[in-house]
């Protein structure tokens, strides 16, 4: 049998089967994820109809409702979309750059990283943009702290990365502990918030918002090379992928994405480990198909999360990690129950 | 236009281990290259460096007369397919997914698997007597039908020349049969083969071309014929060997099976000090 005796060149070939396997559940995600951006503005002490919302976006509505919309809830309600998507589609990377289905956006550290910046900025008692700012550098000194270490005498694989990034994870974490220990007391609540992730201070959703498209824009040509990666880098590198590079590529990407991310929103836990899962055991593991389904899913159950924590316990609000967390520990494990 | 894979003063880099003789051979379109050796004689180290996955000590390995390193990876991957001896399946995949895969270095980056892809997929897969196992999880598969994917998989690749790290592993006697019936086919049609073996008497029976490789790097290789001497054989792996010829074939038995063996005889010894 010989598979080149088909007759058929590429170029006049049937189109592509696998495209039309793609886009349902991409569609369907779309619609849920509009559907709970549409909840979180609707949603609030002041809960918003339908109609009213549609004239609020058509340029009409009262006056309070478009301070309300346009100005409070749209932008945070953004904001969490973003976060959760790109946590989501870096925890994706980070799981087939790993091979470790375990594997989180913070595995190597670097939500650890960034809270050590942002909490130090916090007990300096400094603003909330330097506070993010502190928090992206925190992230990125973690990057290169891991991959210099792990990548040190030149024989670089996952295990040492992982372990690298476990153990300077917990270096970070005696580092939190001890500022928390010291803080005082009048800092306390905004810092543990922090941590858990919080949205509260995320007014400008554009920087995650286009951080997320261009990763998904970015992932998605190179997703077969990730399917292949997955099978691990012998087989990748014969079967003609780059290995180095697109694992070089995979770690910084999906670092930049999830210090976005951090920055914006506070390390929230859990999204970026389950959310990939999750699709996963749905939808098998083409990444083509989960890397765009990871950021719209991951999307949608940080904004309901979101809306969730700022509507539980109203006027008051729940750390938004709580309420991811919440959500997502039970739906992970009926879906592991029911799996294949 | 078939390639050639060649070895040009090649050595393989096995830490500790002397130069031993450098190999200067090609595996020419229509030959079944048999690599035989004892556990540890660096045949899967040589298989990875004929398909540029690790760096030779010293030579090189060259691909159509230039040097497989001068290739981009991609153009490689269309001329040489490799059958890996282990395999990870660390995220579910299903069959067809799987030898999907061996079509990646025929597409584009936004290219997406045509008709045409999954078609040359299921014939490798029936190819191989899996046909109705598609959508079965690879890790619900038994140890020869991954083996068997494995080999569908490098049969969806369609390479000039394949390197197989023991195909046969894992495999019943009809399905070894009928590998080594498929490798030789592919030999027919103008492809270079290129394996390692366990088992001295698939090589006897399917190789045109041997390569004995010696634990202290020493080897020697030609024609099947010249190189199946059980003198040669049972200083290879340290083991006495009886020879009869059965239905045609030669075929090598271990000698003395069943006794104790008082003393391992001087040959054994030659490993690096």
């Amino acid at each position: 049998m010989s598979a080149a005796d088909g007759g058929v060149s590429p170029a006049n070939a049937a189109p592509a089967v696998a495209a039309g396997r793609l886009l349902p559940p991409l569609l369907i995600l779309l619609c849920l994820g509009v559907a709970s951006v549409m909840v979180a503005v609707a949603v609030g002490s002041v809960p918003i109809p339908l109609p009213e919302l549609w004239a609020v976006f058509t340029g009409e509505g009262s006056a309070l409702h478009r301070t309300l919309v346009l100005e409070l809830r749209a932008p945070r309600a953004l904001a969490a979309f973003a976060v959760g998507g790109l946590l989501a589609v870096a925890g994706a990377l980070m799981q087939v750059l790993l091979r470790n289905p375990l594997a989180d956006p913070y595995v190597l550290g670097l939500s650890g990283g960034a809270a050590v910046g942002a909490l130090a900025a916090m007990l300096l008692g400094l603003g909330a943009a330097i506070v993010s700012g502190a928090a992206f550098a925190g992230a990125l000194l973690s990057t290169v702290l891991v991959f210099g270490l792990a990548h040190g005498t030149g024989s670089w694989t996952p295990t040492r990365l992982l372990l690298t990034g476990v153990v300077v994870a917990a270096g970070w974490g005696a580092v939190i502990t001890f500022m928390l220990a010291v803080g005082p007391t009048e800092r306390l609540p905004g810092m543990l918030y922090w941590l858990m992730g919080d949205l509260t201070y995320a007014r400008t959703p554009w920087i995650a918002m286009t951080t997320v498209a261009v990763a998904c824009l970015l992932a998605m040509p190179l997703g077969r090379s990730l399917n292949v990666l997955a099978r691990g880098p012998m087989q990748a590198a014969a079967l003609g992928v780059p290995v180095r590079a697109l694992e070089w590529s995979i770690y910084i990407g999906a670092s930049l994405i999830t210090a976005v991310a951090v920055t914006t929103a506070g390390s929230i836990g859990f999204v970026g480990l389950v959310v990939p899962h999750m699709l996963r055991l749905v939808l098998g593991n083409d990444q083509r198909l989960i890397l765009p389904a990871a950021a719209l899913a991951g999307g949608i159950l940080v904004t309901l999360a979101d809306t969730l924590a700022r509507t539980m316990i109203a006027p008051e609000q729940l750390p938004v990690g709580v309420i991811t967390a919440l959500l997502g520990v039970p739906t992970f494990l009926y879906l592991l129950y029911r799996s294949r | 236009m078939s390639s050639v894979l060649a070895a040009d003063k090649l050595v393989i880099d096995i830490p500790g281990r002397p130069d031993g003789v450098p190999l200067d051979l090609a595996v020419e379109p229509g030959q079944v290259w048999g690599v035989l050796g004892p556990n540890g004689a660096g045949k899967t180290t040589l298989l990875h460096t004929l398909a540029g996955l690790r760096q030779p000590r010293s030579g090189r390995v060259t691909l159509d007369g230039r040097p497989l390193r001068s290739y981009r990876r991609k153009h490689v991957a269309r001329s040489v397919g490799v059958v890996f001896q282990e395999r990870q399946d660390g995220f579910p995949a299903t069959v067809l997914e799987t030898v999907l895969i061996g079509r990646h270095p025929y597409l584009a980056a936004w290219d997406m698997e045509t008709a045409e892809d999954v078609a040359i997929a299921r014939a490798a897969l029936a190819r191989m007597e899996l046909d109705g196992l598609d959508e079965r999880l690879v890790s619900t598969l038994s140890g020869g039908e991954r083996q068997r994917v494995a080999i569908a998989t490098a049969l969806a690749q369609d390479p000039d020349v394949w390197l197989a790290d023991e195909p046969t592993n894992h495999l019943d006697l009809r399905h070894q049969v009928a590998v080594m019936d498929l490798l030789r086919a592919q030999a027919v049609a103008d492809r270079g083969i290129f394996l390692c073996l366990h088992d001295i008497n698939l090589a006897a029976r399917w190789c045109d071309h041997l390569l004995l490789l010696y634990p202290d790097g020493t080897a020697c290789w030609g024609p099947a014929e010249r190189m199946l001497v059980p003198e040669a054989l049972e200083r290879l792996y340290g083991q006495p060997l009886a020879r009869a010829t059965v239905d045609g074939a030669q075929v090598f038995v271990p000698a003395g099976a069943g006794t104790i063996q008082p003393a391992r005889p001087e040959s054994h010894t030659r490993r690096p000090s």
